[in-house]
């Protein structure tokens, strides 16, 4: 068996392509999970059932079926309702849905990692409500929460790949096209796992540098 | 003149543990009180119901004459507007047994916090009040200090002049020297007996520590199960204490 590199040579540039469509369905499904996060999260603190018990379910829901059944659901059932998007849109609401069911959690355990005297302290100095979580609760949280948004970054690259199933030309779906076109499906796969690859590290490496930054200026 | 604390048969319960039993209480303007007891007895319950950071059971609490809590039993306990909450709590400022400092500002930026935030004094005017409160408390070369790098005395006279720093008129200590350990206890006791000598701050302070009471306060008073159970100026009451639960109690700190 031979590794033929002439071939991965020849299609770089659409290698190239696929790994910006890889970035880019990353950093916007990142950034929308951090939000639907949030928004999640503070819908359940409703005092309201009537507000918190549907996001409750909702998170139940999205953590307990697959990424891939969710994506087919927006993508195949939803235009059946007349909601029709396009697919790399269709795919990283998926992905900000799903993993933003999970950050919500990481927000709540970060928020109740903040000593409860440090609430004691912001009353005492009449902070009201949403000054004292801007000045002094996030701050403190925002920390706690990084290694575990790290991991959900690194996991939502390593979930791209699932969008292909929907015609997102990302990474895999152009390693795969490569793979069907000239039978040859050993060097595309390859050199798209070395290119996952390095982009998880890449991850992982900012996520320790923001890390270490975080405790360097706090002593 | 009206009192600047007054506690009129209040009642707290935690489940079924009663904290505050149809308690009565009161501390003139300016006065210095020490409160002693064994844990349990109510006395850091009273100094957060009168932070707000507590609400009540039954009676009703005073703070310069306004109404902070009130209630009858069945009834909800907030009887004053979160507004009116808000301006009665300005009044008020308190210094906690763990400090609870900001760990992610600076000395200076935990003291120019609320000025900043709560008051809306500028970045500049709230770091030069910061400053020159810090230098009170004699660490006027730790500004910039984090937390995590302070000892636990210098903490507590930053979280002290971090209350200081939105001038009010009561100040609650709830055991503020009881998480030091013994030789940094005097650093902190000698701020505390500034404020309580040259101002004329209302005080009140929950303590294990007799010294401390000694030093500071106009009146020691002494609780237990909820309720008062002997007060007296210091000497009267360290040197000639009436009731056997004070003689045990007082007893039993000396030994510790």
């Amino acid at each position: 068996m031979s590794f033929s590199f002439d071939l991965i040579v020849e299609f770089l540039p659409v290698f190239w392509q696929g790994t910006l469509v890889t970035i880019a369905a990353t950093v916007v499904g990142f950034l929308l999970s951090l939000i639907v996060g949030g928004v999640l999260l503070t819908l359940m603190r409703a005092p309201s059932r009537l507000v918190s018990l549907p996001a409750v379910l909702f998170m139940e829901f999205v953590r307990s079926t697959p990424l891939l059944v969710q994506v087919y659901f927006l993508f195949f059932v939803l235009p059946n309702v007349g909601i029709k998007m396009p697919a790399f849109l269709t795919g990283v609401i998926a992905l900000g849905l799903h993993h933003g069911a999970y950050v919500s959690e990481t927000y709540r355990a970060a928020l109740e990692a903040v000593p409860r005297g440090q609430w004691d302290a912001a009353v005492s100095l009449n902070y009201g409500r949403a000054k004292a979580y801007w000045y002094l609760i996030l701050p403190q949280a925002a920390p706690i929460a990084l290694p575990a948004l790290g991991n959900t970054l690194i996991t939502m690259i390593k979930d791209t790949p699932i969008l292909s199933a929907i015609t997102v030309t990302e990474l895999m779906f152009v390693a795969n096209d490569i793979g069907t076109q000239r039978f040859q499906y050993t060097e595309p796969i390859t050199f798209a796992a070395i290119i996952y690859l390095v982009m998880s590290l890449a991850a992982a490496a900012l996520v320790t540098y923001l890390d270490r930054s975080f405790r360097i200026a706090r002593s | 003149m009206e009192p600047a604390i007054r506690f009129e048969r209040v009642s707290k319960r935690f489940g079924a543990t009663i904290v505050l039993d149809d308690f009565d209480f009161a501390v003139s303007c300016g006065e210095k009180v020490a409160i002693l007891g064994p844990s349990g007895s109510g006395k850091s319950t009273l100094l957060r119901i009168l932070m707000t950071l507590e609400d009540i059971d039954d009676g009703t609490v005073y703070l310069e004459g306004d109404r902070l809590w009130q209630r009858t039993p069945g009834q909800s306990a907030t009887a004053t507007s979160s507004r009116e909450l808000a301006r009665l709590r300005s009044k008020v400022g308190m210094v906690f047994q763990q400090f609870n400092l900001f760990p992610h500002m600076t000395a200076l930026e935990n003291v120019a916090a609320a000025p900043r935030h709560v008051l809306g004094h500028s970045a500049g005017a709230a770091k030069k009040l910061a400053g020159d409160l810090l230098d009170k408390v004699g660490l006027g070369d730790r500004l910039h200090s984090y937390p995590a790098r302070l000892s636990g005395g210098q903490q507590q006279r930053v979280a002290i002049a971090r209350a200081m720093a939105l001038r009010p008129k009561v100040m609650l200590f709830d055991e503020p020297t009881s998480a030091l350990d013994p030789e940094l206890v005097g650093e902190v006791l000698e701020v505390m007996k500034a404020l309580a000598h040259e101002t004329d701050l209302t005080m009140i302070v929950v303590t294990h520590q007799l010294g401390v009471a000694r030093a500071i306060a106009d009146r020691v008073c002494f609780m237990e199960r909820g309720r008062l159970v002997e007060e007296g100026d210091p000497n009267t009451f360290f040197d000639a204490p009436k009731s056997d639960r004070t003689k045990a109690f007082l007893r039993s700190v000396k030994l510790a």
